[in-house]
């Protein structure tokens, strides 16, 4: 019997292939908008006089909390289904890994469920994130220098 | 103090800031399409390759290229988070290297942790479609 092959085949065809190159597009453009909205608000911080680190804060504060609340509100998914990782690897991505697994759990309570699922998946983001940077700064204490490639 | 258009609109700082950061949001989609990595691990993966890129000082020249093209995808985080533990290092040595990573990232994070909380609670829990 090639039923087997015949239902693969099937399933080979239905199945939406993941076309990548569309994909690439999309994360592309969408990605680079999230960008660029940043760029914007970091220029309005330059020009209101703010240096360069308190204007990357205030643009990270503010494209975290308009993503969070459009998680919330179930936008962003719409958006992510559509951009990949162009709303994913941006810091919009890292506020949706917080509100969607909270989301999901609020039925377990607002301490446990909503408190203690934020972090299911951006908790490694911290912890991966910051252990590097302590390694980084270890590794600057040691050797006293950054410029490892900087001939 | 006059709106100035022309600052805040600067077409060059935005088109590179674009294509920067549309390429880095790329790589992250070939990842996703070419490998089984859930997006979990790319967020893990993002951050790190961010840290150590930034601890290396190769980060810096793209972020001084490309603005927030840079510093807005998952990399900038880490880059963030390295640029102030060697800060912190540079500053007040050990101690430094534990503050001053998060102290770099501060608002960041506890507008991600506040932010997320508060949308999580006005959130309708949403029915899956089967």
């Amino acid at each position: 019997m090639d039923n087997k092959q015949k239902y693969q085949q099937y399933v080979d065809k239905k199945s939406p292939n993941s076309p990548i190159l569309k994909n690439c597009f999309f994360a592309f453009v969408i990605g680079g908008l999230i960008c660029t909205i940043g760029q914007v608000i970091a220029n309005i911080c330059k020009w209101r006089g703010c240096d360069t680190a308190t204007s990357g804060t205030i643009v990270s504060i503010i494209l975290i909390g308009i993503s969070a609340f459009l998680t919330g509100l179930n936008i962003f998914n719409k958006i992510g289904k559509i951009a990949g990782a162009g709303s994913l690897v941006p810091i919009t991505g890292f506020a949706n890994s917080i509100v969607s697994p909270a989301m999901e759990y609020k039925s377990e309570g607002y301490v446990m469920g909503v408190g203690g699922k934020m972090f299911t998946v951006s908790g490694p983001v911290l912890v991966f994130g910051i252990s590097a940077s302590i390694l980084v700064g270890l590794v600057f204490l040691i050797f006293n220098t950054q410029s490892i490639t900087l001939v | 103090m006059e709106f100035d258009l022309a600052q805040i609109f600067d077409p060059m700082s935005l088109l590179k800031c674009f294509i920067v950061g549309g390429l880095i949001c790329v790589i992250g989609q070939i990842l996703i399409d070419k490998t089984k990595l859930t997006p979990a691990r790319i967020l893990v993966i993002f951050v790190t390759t961010g840290a150590v890129l930034g601890g290396l000082g190769v980060y810096q020249y793209i972020v001084d290229f490309a603005g927030s093209g840079a510093t807005v995808p998952l990399t900038g985080f880490g880059y963030n988070l390295a640029k102030g533990a060697i800060e912190g290092a540079r500053q007040s040595g050990l101690i430094g290297v534990f503050t001053g990573g998060v102290k770099a990232c501060a608002g960041g994070i506890a507008a991600a942790v506040f932010f997320g909380y508060i949308a999580s609670l006005i959130s309708k829990p949403k029915m899956k479609k089967q």
